[in-house]
């Protein structure tokens, strides 16, 4: 690597007052033609790019980004990474991600901030117990770590929870994954971005698709804001927008795009170690680096592209936290803020080819795809490499909404993320 | 957050309804004859549109009624309310 960063190379930047850190990806300009052009470049979309280049060789890639990288749901999410799925499809596909997690800081030679701090799954109500013990079985047989905590066990793991039997969602038990974490999420999209520049990918940003050109059953490019680009082979990774491209190619996916909304708090002492989630009242929180308390909300209920979503969604948000945690009752929320989610009908992601020639999508990640970025891409460089899915996204291809062959994590598998 | 003009109850928070999704898919005169293709675009296929879009919605904390919505998904922004098993308004086409 160029420009390895490593605790010399910040003594002797230190000396020059940090004035010479050299740029960590380029800013191209688009060139005529590409082997393979990735939308979107968030997360997933560098990630997809990087692995392109790195484990299949393509040295001719091209990422485009309507705004900055990084700027979309990327860097809209609460960060929380974990592989405690039900389906086998959904744990190979989530722990693939987890394992790639865990050397990525070393891989791309950039601090990704990957904490295993462990996610806590709570149950408030019976059948909420019968679900997450059923689910931490199949993650063990699945080889994933999992553990049944009782009340008693979640209160010493996680103290400031109120555990009284007299609130209204009493808390039952929980699972915890301790492998589980979060991670930086702007990081992970410069550390990509830095690693696919460097292998001579572009990354060009201010950069919108308008249309997609097609010939018969094939795509031959790409119209955008900086002109017509030449190339055989498209991946769509635009999370919320993902409809908007496929509409161009006139294809319909099984998708709808809806604001999910998340907040933090002003930054307090470290109170909360690990990520806790509560699927039954819809609430979860972690604290952050900086010391703010990272509080996830739900969707609102109805398509919209707005990137704010309503109150009453925070205000419910809001309240499950204050009954669950009391010692949060005077804390001030700082920031709040939207993004456009994808939702599938049975809460999968589809990493699939296209039945138009060249034309590969990566989408329906719904409200939980930060944890799945390294993995995500690695799968769909695979696919589109090799015009074929890996056996880890087989059962993420398009076809499974004509077939019935879904794969249903709704409910079952925590899918408040 | 809006506010939705219920043809039957006048204009009320949007936090009072429940929305149906996309409008004026036709469930299928013959089920028993349909492909898999076919069942897959009425079940699970949405145009998902950013931008103008007919929509369904569901007082559902007021008369509990349903009626049609024509709305700007970009912005929110209410463009036209009609009843069930009227036409949509041509203009908005």
């Amino acid at each position: 690597m160029k420009n390895k960063y490593s605790v010399f190379s910040l003594i002797k930047n230190a000396l020059s007052q940090h004035e010479n850190w050299q740029q960590a990806w380029g800013n191209p300009e688009p060139k005529k033609e590409y082997e393979a052009i990735i939308v979107g470049g968030g997360g997933h979309g560098l990630a997809t790019a990087y692995y392109l280049a790195k484990k299949h060789n393509l040295k001719n890639i091209a990422v485009l980004e309507k705004g900055w990288i990084g700027g979309g749901n990327t860097g809209r999410n609460t960060t929380i990474i974990r592989s405690n799925y039900l389906w086998d499809a959904s744990a190979g596909l989530y722990d693939h991600a987890l394992k790639l997690w865990e050397n990525l800081s070393q891989e791309l030679n950039y601090n990704v901030m990957f904490s295993q701090r462990g996610v806590m799954n709570l149950a408030h109500n019976l059948q909420d117990v019968r679900d997450l013990k059923r689910r931490t079985h199949a993650n063990r047989l699945n080889g994933i770590d999992a553990v049944w905590l009782n009340t008693e066990e979640v209160k010493k793991f996680c103290p400031i929870i109120n555990t009284s039997p007299d609130i209204r969602y009493p808390v039952m038990g929980g699972t915890l994954q301790r492998r589980a974490g979060t991670a930086r999420h702007d990081a992970v999209a410069w550390g990509y971005a830095r690693g696919a520049s460097e292998m001579g990918v572009d990354i060009i940003q201010n950069c919108e698709v308008k249309g997609i050109k097609r010939n018969g059953d094939r795509v031959e490019g790409l119209e955008t804001t900086k002109g017509f680009i030449k190339t055989n082979k498209i991946g769509v990774v635009a999370a919320g927008h993902s409809s908007v491209i496929a509409n161009m190619a006139g294809l319909k996916l099984p998708l709808e795009s809806k604001p999910l909304q998340a907040l933090v708090s002003e930054p307090v002492k470290p109170i909360i170690d690990t990520v806790v989630m509560s699927n039954a009242v819809h609430a979860y929180v972690s604290q952050s680096d900086k010391g703010e308390l990272v509080i996830g909300a739900g969707t609102d209920s109805y398509v919209s592209y707005t990137q704010r979503g309503s109150h009453n969604i925070v205000e419910e948000t809001l309240k499950a936290i204050l009954e669950l945690y009391p010692i949060f009752s005077r804390m001030k929320m700082l920031r709040q803020w939207g993004g456009i989610v994808d939702i599938c009908p049975d809460a999968s992601p589809i990493i699939s080819k296209t039945n138009i020639k060249g034309l590969y999508f990566n989408c329906g990640w719904g409200t939980g795809g930060f944890k799945a970025t390294p993995g995500s891409g690695d799968l769909f460089a695979h696919t589109i490499a090799n015009d074929e899915p890996h056996k880890l996204n087989a059962a993420f291809n398009l076809n499974r909404f004509v077939s019935g062959d879904l794969v249903d994590e709704h409910g079952a598998a925590a899918v408040a993320h | 957050m809006f506010l939705i003009n219920c043809p039957f109850c006048g204009e009320r928070d949007q936090s009072e309804f429940s929305s149906g999704g996309e409008a004026h898919i036709v469930r299928p005169k013959q089920p028993t004859e349909l492909s898999d293709d076919e069942w897959a675009e009425y079940l699970f296929m949405r145009k998902n549109i950013k931008g103008i879009q007919f929509e369904r919605w569901n007082h559902v904390h007021g008369c509990r009624k349903w009626f049609n919505v024509v709305r700007d998904t970009s912005n929110d922004k209410i463009l036209s309310v009609y009843k069930m098993g009227e036409k949509p308004p041509v203009s908005y086409k």
